[in-house]
């Protein structure tokens, strides 16, 4: 793992090529050489080079933070190209790390960019954080966002924050010496379930540029000391209807983590979260039919009712001509089945249409079964000319 | 007054994301609410009738645990905001 033994206290000079790069901050009163000179000694570590994390590092370099961390173990896929911006179609397949780290370089060689490959976890943040004067946190989970948190508190390190789903965020900017915590807003995570995730419902390409930069733009100003960073204010985010709008926020003097503190050391975040590795998912405990099982069947002309628990959006992308009702109507349209027929629930990967599977059954459907990896596998397996999404 | 509902609660509210109420408290609104979408019920109190520690109820830009909690008095002109905490798009979480 790389580390950083000694800060940069304070830079000393631009170079000329450096000042012809920055011309256009220098010009300003709000930066000007002393600002430009704060933006080049500052380091800023970034978690996550996904959604967030692609225009937050992008902007952050551009602008001339002089060190920029990374931390992301992760490989770039090919449905993260529609919103993570800092990888191109000739990553897919690479280390986020890498491709993160290249596009960075390319955009301002004067950054100097440091990796961890490594995934986030109670036994290395404290560790991680020391060398850094601020974290900005971009990752995609609960108890990553908690285990921030806490490191940055006990480490004395501001912690700016962005989240999103689908077309909203929020931004804020916590765990600065007089302002709010995370855990003063959300002083405990969701169970797992409670709260949909971006998996089934999507995500705005978009969105998390908008909020990436937000995010970037509280951390600039955080190095300059100038305008009003988000400390004690969270800024919501609706995409669609292009609303922004502000709630206040306190610190909680009660909170564990920045009032009380009695959180001295960080946790298991998972254990916190809810999240038991030998949970056994739904759909290993409903019954089952593979694809090529209902190929056979449909083939020799057995009478099955296919039902499909996906979005109408969903259908018109690809489906194998069931019979649609969505998850979420199907209580109110399970009149619309015929339980002496033998049905067969699908969704796009089933772990949805397990959920129907577990739901009709508790209703009285004998005959339902799920099918294994839905039309994902279909696609796989049976009919390789449908697209897979 | 309005109640804004947050996209992730949309679809336990018919998929509205604003629900018109008439009362008086904090509680009374959201009470009202969870009569006329139960699903929501379930997603915003614990089985033990107390608000849900990841959910948090603002009256206009301020968060009700710093006035008077369900006791807060509402008025027509007021916006209730639900703000869950949210985290992107990790499957299973």
């Amino acid at each position: 793992m790389a580390s950083i033994t000694e800060p940069i206290a304070q830079a000393v000079s631009l170079s000329n090529d450096e000042v012809l790069r920055y011309s256009r901050h220098l010009i300003m009163p709000e930066v000007g050489m002393e600002g430009q000179l704060k933006l080049k000694a500052a380091r800023v570590l970034c978690i996550g080079a996904g959604g967030l994390g692609s225009p937050l590092a992008l902007y952050l370099g551009a602008a001339g933070v002089g060190t920029i961390g990374i931390v992301d173990f992760d490989v770039v896929d090919y449905t993260n190209l529609q919103r993570q911006i800092i990888h191109s179609t000739t990553d897919v397949g690479r280390k986020k790390l890498d491709s993160a780290a290249e596009s960075l370089k390319a955009i301002n060689p004067n950054v100097n960019v440091v990796r961890y490959d490594t995934r986030l976890s109670s036994a290395n943040a404290l560790e991680l954080f020391r060398d850094f004067d601020m974290v900005v946190d971009g990752t995609d989970n609960f108890p990553t966002r908690y285990l921030v948190n806490d490191a940055c508190v006990l480490s004395g390190k501001p912690n700016v924050y962005g989240s999103i789903f689908r077309f909203e965020g929020q931004v804020s900017v916590f765990a600065t010496e007089a302002g709010p915590c995370y855990r003063c807003l959300y002083p405990e995570p969701p169970p797992p379930g409670l709260v949909p995730s971006c998996a089934e419902g999507g995500v705005l390409g978009i969105l998390p540029g908008l909020v990436g930069v937000m995010q970037a733009t509280e951390a600039i100003k955080l190095i300059l000391g100038k305008g009003d960073p988000l400390i004690g204010r969270l800024v919501l985010v609706d995409a669609l209807a292009m609303k922004f709008r502000e709630l206040k926020l306190r610190k909680n003097p009660d909170c564990p983590a920045c009032g009380k503190r009695t959180i001295k050391e960080l946790i298991d975040y998972n254990e916190f979260c809810g999240i038991r590795g030998e949970e056994k998912p739904v759909e290993t405990t409903v019954p089952t039919i593979s694809v090529e099982e209902l190929k056979r069947r449909q083939d020799a002309g057995d009478d099955l009712f296919v039902l499909d628990v996906r979005e109408p959006h969903e259908y018109q992308i690809c489906n194998i001509n069931g019979y649609l009702i969505p998850l979420n109507d199907l209580p109110k349209r399970v009149n619309e089945l015929d339980s002496s027929r033998e049905i067969v629930a699908h969704c796009r990967s089933g772990m949805r249409s397990a959920k129907a599977v577990e739901f009709l059954r508790q209703a009285g459907f004998t005959k339902v079964k799920n099918l294994t990896g839905g039309i994902l596998a279909w696609a796989e397996k049976i009919d390789p000319k449908m697209p897979k999404y | 007054m309005k109640v804004l509902i947050p996209t992730p609660l949309r679809q336990y509210a018919d998929k509205k994301d604003a629900v018109e109420v008439s009362a008086t408290t904090v509680g009374e609104a959201l009470s009202q609410l969870t009569q006329a979408h139960p699903d929501l019920k379930k997603h915003l109190y614990t089985e033990g009738g107390q608000l849900r520690a990841f959910v948090n109820v603002y009256l206009n830009d301020e968060d009700i645990r710093y006035l008077e909690k369900d006791k807060t008095p509402v008025a027509p002109t007021d916006t209730l905001s639900i703000v869950p905490s949210i985290a992107g798009g990790r499957r299973n979480l």
